[in-house]
């Protein structure tokens, strides 16, 4: 059996006392456990951020790269490694700001892996500033008259850039968030989970008692094959959040031919000599 | 040795024609040498294609033309200046009747008669026939070729136009024989890039369309089926070198490849790869900058750029192949170099180099050439792994990650042996020595420059060259040793970290003139860095084209006369 215990490692966490992070590493490794991986069977990818300091927190294989770029490595490695199960996890600023390209392209490519978005509509690293999702009107050291530009709708345009699977979680909600986790990496494809969290630290409009208030899980009756309907649900915000799976379909997963690949074929690829012989001809 | 040129507008089928051209003196044993220059647009303007053949190996394009084929007026008043006395004019005598310049007129109706025969296309190959017969070749060998491209009527028409153009010329020229090996083939820069990436078991290679870089991308998509190769078309040529880090991190060999705007993207991923030693290979396939510069042009102007690419300070290494059959090696080596000392390694290409053709041995795949370094598939011990171990060279075993029991942590942060972020400063000065020591040891497995030409006490000076320029470079430099010219030729191919040897104390003696095709002599540059006195003078170039073989022999004939013998 497997534990929660076995995704643990030593390292010191440098986040915030209090910060949201804290439930959603619990929530993903209490997860995994459920799900009966091991440690090496996962490989997290992740950006710059509170949130992109995961993969050193959790006992997985990991690539913590660069501010933004978490999409792109994280695509290519569970295209070439299908026998490991690619989470990638950054933050609102990572993903939707810096690497905002890359996260338009990676729904359109659509790559076997979970990608989880820690949105706390703020910057924590670099000590508040807006993040692409701050509400209107939130003052910081950097907006001092307010957010002026429109805050980004990521489920939204997850659905609208053509992603089969849009998820919203609370990191207040453990057991909605599992539920989501689970969901998300069973889904063969890119699957997006949204996950709203407070900082503690930073952002004094949108709170843990600020989400507590306005979030709800959607029921049955939210039809997630139906694209109009998801839409509609994602431009839900305000005095009312929905939690839940937007939005579900099947779709072509990327390099879905490309070979699943052994051990030893990755340590020795040499190309066979019959191909290479072949190849020649048309240059002779 | 003989040079004809192919002219006309983009969209007239140039390339083709060039390529039937080659590829018919290829198997007709020649020694050939392609050569393109190309206006950044698909339909109109004025684009030529040169195809040299001769006895001997070819490496370098000349100036002058013993056949133009004009496919129209611009091609001739552009190019008549360079056509030899004894040289032929080709053209469709339907476009224009060109009554002066030097060379012997032959105007024929191309495009009329292609017509009769069916397509107007069929005019290149009218044409191509005629230039068979001027070469006293017989036309077999281009029959074959055309069955191996078209069928049915299509073939049919291309063949009564090649023997009607065939009857039509005349013997003007008799060539030496041919005397390329039965088994030699004709590769172009990219193609020769592109194939030492599937000799080296590429398995992912990720970029975005830039010339003059593009053509690796099509070469390697082209094979992807067969040696089983992901190949992706990025977003942006910063999605492109991170997806190539991920794949590299995964264990599989990884490349991208660029041009030097593309490369200005990635300068961040390079150092994730000298940050997270991860093992990657990057083609910088360089054209005239900055910004847009000159798309389809070339250039020799990222050198000190590579080298110096990135905040902070990490090992990396540079390779620039001097010719196309290099380019197949150089990139064999790169990716054992990268997995090797757990580094990127940058190849450095140019439009001259990429576009080009040689005639060159065939290629082979060869047992020896492969090397994954301290790649392991199991870590076989007690101890938890650490990908970033500290060992004596600074290279620690890297674990393919998927091991049960073991995880492989990679980190863009300073990190401890575990991969784990860190801030303290004694793990940062432990991580710095174990990442720079390396360069040394690199510095002492590199390549040193080759020697040609006289002993350097005897030369009148030492050219010196790096990359694509060797090959009109040394050409030129043979053809002024037949004319009693004592001259030195040290060609650079491995060049950062540069290698130790000889060749220090002998340009610190002997004077040495650089040759590059950029504006400031940026080699000079980068050997002052070692102690390297400056050159007695550069012979440059800097308008977008490469070097031409009369052009380098009249400098350094300029050179030799300014200091006397």
């Amino acid at each position: 059996m497997v534990s929660e215990k076995d995704f643990s490692n030593q390292e010191e966490i440098t986040w915030c006392p209090g910060c949201g992070n804290y439930s959603i590493r619990m929530a993903l490794q209490k997860t995994l456990a459920g799900m009966e991986f091991k440690p090496h069977q996962v490989a997290m990818v992740s950006g710059i951020g509170q949130a992109g300091k995961m993969p050193h927190y959790l006992r997985v294989n990991g690539f913590n790269g660069l501010h933004g770029r978490a999409l792109p490595a994280g695509t290519a490695l569970a295209a070439v490694r299908r026998d490991l199960q690619v989470i990638v996890e950054s933050g609102d600023g990572d993903i939707y700001g810096e690497g905002g390209n890359h996260f338009l392209h990676a729904l359109r490519r659509n790559p076997n892996l979970a990608l989880f978005v820690h949105n706390n509509q703020v910057y924590g690293l670099t000590k508040g500033q807006a993040s692409p999702t701050s509400d209107l009107g939130m003052k910081t050291t950097v907006q001092t008259k307010g957010v002026q530009l429109l805050p980004l709708n990521p489920l939204a345009l997850a659905i609208a850039g053509g992603a089969g699977f849009v998820a919203r979680s609370f990191s207040g909600n453990t057991e909605h968030l599992k539920e989501m986790m689970k969901k998300a990496i069973e889904y063969p494809g890119l699957s997006f989970l949204d996950i709203l969290q407070p900082c503690v630290s930073f952002n004094r409009v949108n709170t843990f008692q600020w989400y507590r208030e306005r979030v709800y899980e959607m029921g049955s009756e939210h039809d997630k094959g139906d694209r109009e309907q998801a839409l509609k649900k994602a431009e839900e915000w305000g005095d009312n959040i929905p939690l839940g799976i937007f939005y579900q379909e099947k779709r072509a997963v990327f390099a879905e031919d490309f070979p699943r690949l052994s051990r030893e074929e990755i340590f020795d690829p040499r190309p066979r000599v019959n191909s290479w012989t072949e190849m020649l001809e048309k240059f002779k | 040795m003989l040079n004809i040129r192919i002219g006309g507008q983009a969209g007239q089928g140039i390339n083709t024609i060039a390529k039937f051209l080659a590829k018919s003196l290829l198997r007709n044993g020649f020694y050939v040498f392609t050569s393109k220059d190309y206006m950044s647009r698909i339909r109109g303007g004025h684009n030529f294609s040169d195809v040299r053949l001769g006895s001997r190996p070819l490496g370098a394009a000349v100036e002058k033309v013993d056949i133009l084929l004009a496919l129209d007026e611009t091609t001739w008043s552009i190019h008549q200046e360079f056509i030899q006395e004894d040289g032929l004019l080709l053209y469709d005598e339907d476009d224009f009747s060109p009554e002066t310049g030097p060379g012997i007129k032959k105007g024929l109706p191309l495009k009329k008669k292609a017509e009769q025969f069916g397509d107007k296309r069929v005019a290149g190959v009218i044409a191509l026939g005629l230039i068979h017969r001027a070469l006293g070749i017989w036309p077999e060998v281009l029959q074959d070729l055309l069955a191996e491209k078209f069928k049915g009527s299509i073939l049919e028409q291309n063949l009564e136009g090649l023997t009607w153009g065939h009857k039509m010329g005349e013997d003007y020229f008799s060539p030496d024989d041919g005397h390329a090996p039965d088994e030699s083939m004709l590769i172009s820069g990219n193609d020769a890039l592109g194939m030492g990436a599937v000799a080296a078991g590429v398995q992912f290679y990720s970029a975005y369309p830039m010339t003059p870089a593009t053509g690796v991308m099509n070469f390697l998509a082209g094979q992807a089926q067969k040696f089983n190769i992901l190949v992706e078309q990025a977003e942006d040529e910063i999605a492109a070198i991170n997806m190539a880090l991920g794949a590299a991190y995964g264990g599989v060999r990884a490349m991208t490849g660029t041009s030097g705007g593309g490369f200005s993207l990635m300068v961040e991923g390079l150092g994730l790869a000298g940050m997270t030693e991860t093992p990657l290979v990057i083609v910088n396939g360089q054209r005239p900058g900055p910004a847009t510069g000159l798309p389809t042009r070339t250039e020799q102007g990222d050198l000190e750029f590579v080298i110096h690419a990135s905040q902070g300070e990490f090992p990396r290494i540079v390779l620039a192949p001097r010719q196309q059959g290099e380019a197949f090696y150089q990139v064999v080596r790169a990716f054992n170099l990268a997995d090797e000392y757990q580094v990127p390694v940058i190849v450095m290409s140019d439009q001259f180099l990429a576009d080009s053709e040689q005639t060159i041995e065939e290629l082979s795949l060869s047992a020896d050439q492969f090397s994954r370094g301290k790649l392991i598939k199991d870590h076989r011990d007690q101890e938890p792994y650490l990908r970033y171990k500290i060992t004596d060279d600074g290279i620690s075993p890297r674990l393919i990650p998927g091991e049960e029991g073991q995880v492989v942590m990679a980190d863009s942060d300073e990190h401890n042996q575990a991969g784990n972020i860190i801030e303290d400063a004694a793990t940062r000065r432990q991580m710095m020595e174990k990442r720079m020591k390396r360069l040394e040891i690199i510095k002492e497995n590199l390549e040193p420059p080759l020697y040609h030409g006289a002993e350097p006490e005897e030369a009148q000076f030492i050219l010196v060259s790096w990359g694509s320029t060797y090959g009109p470079l040394e050409e030129a430099r043979l053809n002024l040793e037949k004319e009693g010219f004592k001259l030195g030729h040290y060609s650079f191919q491995d060049l950062w970290p540069l290698p130790p040897g000889k060749w220090q104390e002998i340009l610190n003696r002997v004077p040495w003139v650089l040759v590059e095709n950029n504006y400031t002599g940026q080699l000079g540059s980068v050997l002052s860095t070692e102690g390297i006195k400056s050159p007695r003078a550069l012979i440059n170039k800097y308008d977008g084209r490469p070097f031409k073989i009369e052009e380098l022999q009249q400098a350094i004939k300029r050179e030799v006369n300014s200091h006397g013998q």
